[in-house]
């Protein structure tokens, strides 16, 4: 059977998108959290789990052969990224500027370039509870996390008929879009703010350039829902949870704890999301 | 000139909050907003628009259908698997070029693509900020990070200071917005998140060799987890140049779209400008008073 993929975004870090996924990814049966934040994957400090398998992940990045090198410089020209440069006699490559596009192994005339694996970062694999846990990490000032996501999706792929919850990466750029493509469900994750609408609006206009479904969570309800809430109708996007302004959540999640776990009224909350959100796949 | 960058690892800690109420409370200043994915400074700064540019960030492939005889080569050398039905997908291709290097007929070109704008508003004051939109989906914030600085370099005429509100997480785009700055500040706030997010964007910086400081937002909020962030940051011989209480005044400020300088009595308000002096005290003499 196929996994049924549900993915939480938000414009912008902070707004409270992994707590929205860890507690989702709790309250359903037969759920695998994905932590595609692979910046700053911090689900595991709500779930705990066991991990039980921790897999490298390279990239190819090349290596010069100078037993074959001319130094003609036809892989420096080839490289658009700038991660090649002739000095003296030898071709140096910047190895956190190579994209590993595999254009000056290509491009070289005298097959001098050998491609070797660079670890960039990892997945780790377990499981907390009933919920099975995947996070993808990368390593800092590492620029490109893309191969973390595209590995992860590989590994989800070889589970059969979970409901996925992907914690995407923040941000509108092409993480995210790795992280929720072929989506069954978006939910878009908000603060009722001047700035949270803002975001909410990049992360609409890059969801539809997608061609995906979505719905909105609301954090840090309050009096101001308004600006969120009208503009959800005007653009015929469900709100379906809003999750209070209060102290005592903003001190529990400071504690590491999920909000199912402490408050009953939160945890009927997260059951009646799920529902909706398995109602508007279904439909 | 000196230049302060601030960051917080990750978005949502109050990096924002602080960036707007330093933009009243440090005279003399440029700010450049480097948060190029969601740039927030100049909608609660609400400055009037004085330039645009656009900006062409990426190449990307693009196939032309007269010329191309479908032999499928650049599909199959494409390693982003950008190419399918010979077409390419913009959001899909990093513009390396090597389908273009090698289709047999020179089917292929590459194409600059405009993937946001620099802009350059004018606040109340008559100073300037310098901000961008990078457009969703796009890729490249380290680039466009590094287009910022250079138009507010460029626009710095004579002021003293340059505040760069920085990107959050600790990826490139990072690195882009603190490389060359004199003093990074970090805004982090207690949870056990934040001080990993903190422990991460640390480690980012260090690189630099520039001094850090570390302020605790909402510190009142977890005293447990500030204890361990200040401990940590001692033992790490960093810093810790104020702590920010978990004020109303800064909730009512984010949702009336107000600068938090509007509410002088409030101690978030005044703390802030503490931190300031004292960063302001070290930037001068070299040492901080803390
Ligand atoms: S293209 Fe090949 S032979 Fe030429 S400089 Fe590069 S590695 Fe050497
Ligand atoms: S693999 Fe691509 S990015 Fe890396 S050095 Fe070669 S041409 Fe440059
Ligand atoms: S390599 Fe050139 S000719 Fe072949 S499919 Fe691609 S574009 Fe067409
Ligand atoms: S330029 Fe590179 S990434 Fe883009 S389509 Fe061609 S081979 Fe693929």
């Amino acid at each position: 059977m196929r996994n049924v993929k549900i993915s939480v975004l938000s414009g912008k870090g902070g707004t409270g998108k992994t707590t929205v996924a860890v507690n989702l990814a709790k309250v359903i049966d037969n759920s695998l959290y994905a932590d595609c934040d692979v910046e700053e994957p911090n689900g595991y400090l709500f779930l705990i789990p066991d991990i039980t398998k921790e897999i490298p992940v390279k990239i190819k990045i090349p290596e010069i052969d100078y037993s074959k090198c001319t130094l003609c410089g036809d892989c420096v020209k080839a490289c658009r990224f700038g991660a090649l440069a002739h000095i003296g006699k030898r071709i140096l490559v910047f190895d956190h500027l190579c994209h590993s596009c595999g254009a000056c192994f290509e491009m070289c005339p005298h097959n001098a370039i050998i491609e070797k694996d660079k670890i960039i970062g990892g997945i780790r694999i377990g499981k907390s509870g009933s919920v099975d846990f995947i996070e993808g990490k990368l390593n800092i000032g590492e620029a490109i996390g893309v191969p973390i996501l595209k590995e992860i999706k590989k590994i989800i792929n070889s589970y059969n008929d979970k409901i996925v919850v992907v914690d995407s990466s923040p941000g509108t750029s092409c993480s995210v879009i790795n992280s929720i493509d072929n989506s069954d469900m978006c939910i878009l994750v908000t603060e009722p703010t001047p700035y949270g609408f803002h975001d909410l609006k990049l992360a609409v206009e890059l969801v539809r350039s997608m061609n995906l479904p979505m719905a909105v969570v609301i954090n840090k309800s309050g009096d101001e829902d308004e600006i969120i809430e009208k503009y959800c109708k005007e653009q015929d996007i469900d709100v379906l949870m809003k999750i209070p302004f209060k102290k005592e959540i903003a001190k529990a999640y400071s504690k590491g704890k999920l909000l199912v776990d402490f408050d009953k009224e939160i945890k009927d909350k997260f059951k009646q999301l799920s529902g909706q959100v398995m109602e508007l796949i279904k439909r | 000139m000196k230049q302060i960058v601030i960051l917080s690892g990750k978005g949502g800690t109050g990096k924002t909050t602080v960036a707007t109420t330093l933009s009243t409370v440090v005279k003399n200043k440029i700010m450049a907003d480097c948060d190029v994915e969601a740039p927030n400074l100049d909608i609660v700064l609400q400055g009037e628009v004085i330039k645009k540019e656009d900006f062409y960030g990426k190449e990307s492939a693009v196939i032309d259908s007269d010329e191309c005889v479908q032999c499928g080569l650049c599909e199959e050398l494409c390693r982003f698997d950008a190419i399918s039905g010979f077409k390419v997908n913009p959001l899909y291709c990093e513009g390396c070029g090597l389908c273009m290097y090698k289709c047999p007929v020179g089917a292929i070109r590459m194409e600059y693509e405009k993937t946001g704008e620099v802009i350059v508003s004018k606040i109340k004051n008559g100073e300037k900020i310098v901000y961008a939109l990078l457009y969703p989906g796009a890729d490249g914030s380290g680039k466009l990070v590094t287009e910022v600085r250079k138009k507010a370099v460029e626009l710095k005429g004579e002021s003293s200071y340059m505040i760069i509100d920085g990107m959050p997480g600790v990826g490139c785009p990072v690195l882009a917005s603190a490389t060359g700055t004199d003093a990074a500040l970090i805004v982090t706030e207690p949870t056990m998140s934040g001080f990993e997010d903190m422990k991460r964007v640390l480690s980012v910086v260090e690189k630099f060799k520039i001094p850090s400081f570390v302020c605790i937002n909402k510190w009142d909020l977890n005293e447990e987890v500030t204890e361990k962030i200040q401990n940590y940051c001692r033992e790490n011989n960093i810093t810790v140049v104020g702590k920010i209480d978990f004020d109303e005044a800064v909730v009512e400020s984010l949702k009336r779209l107000k600068n938090l300088s509007e509410y002088k009595e409030s101690t978030a308000y005044n703390q802030i400008i503490d931190i300031w002096n004292k960063i302001e005290n070290y930037l001068k003499k070299g040492d901080v008073c803390v």
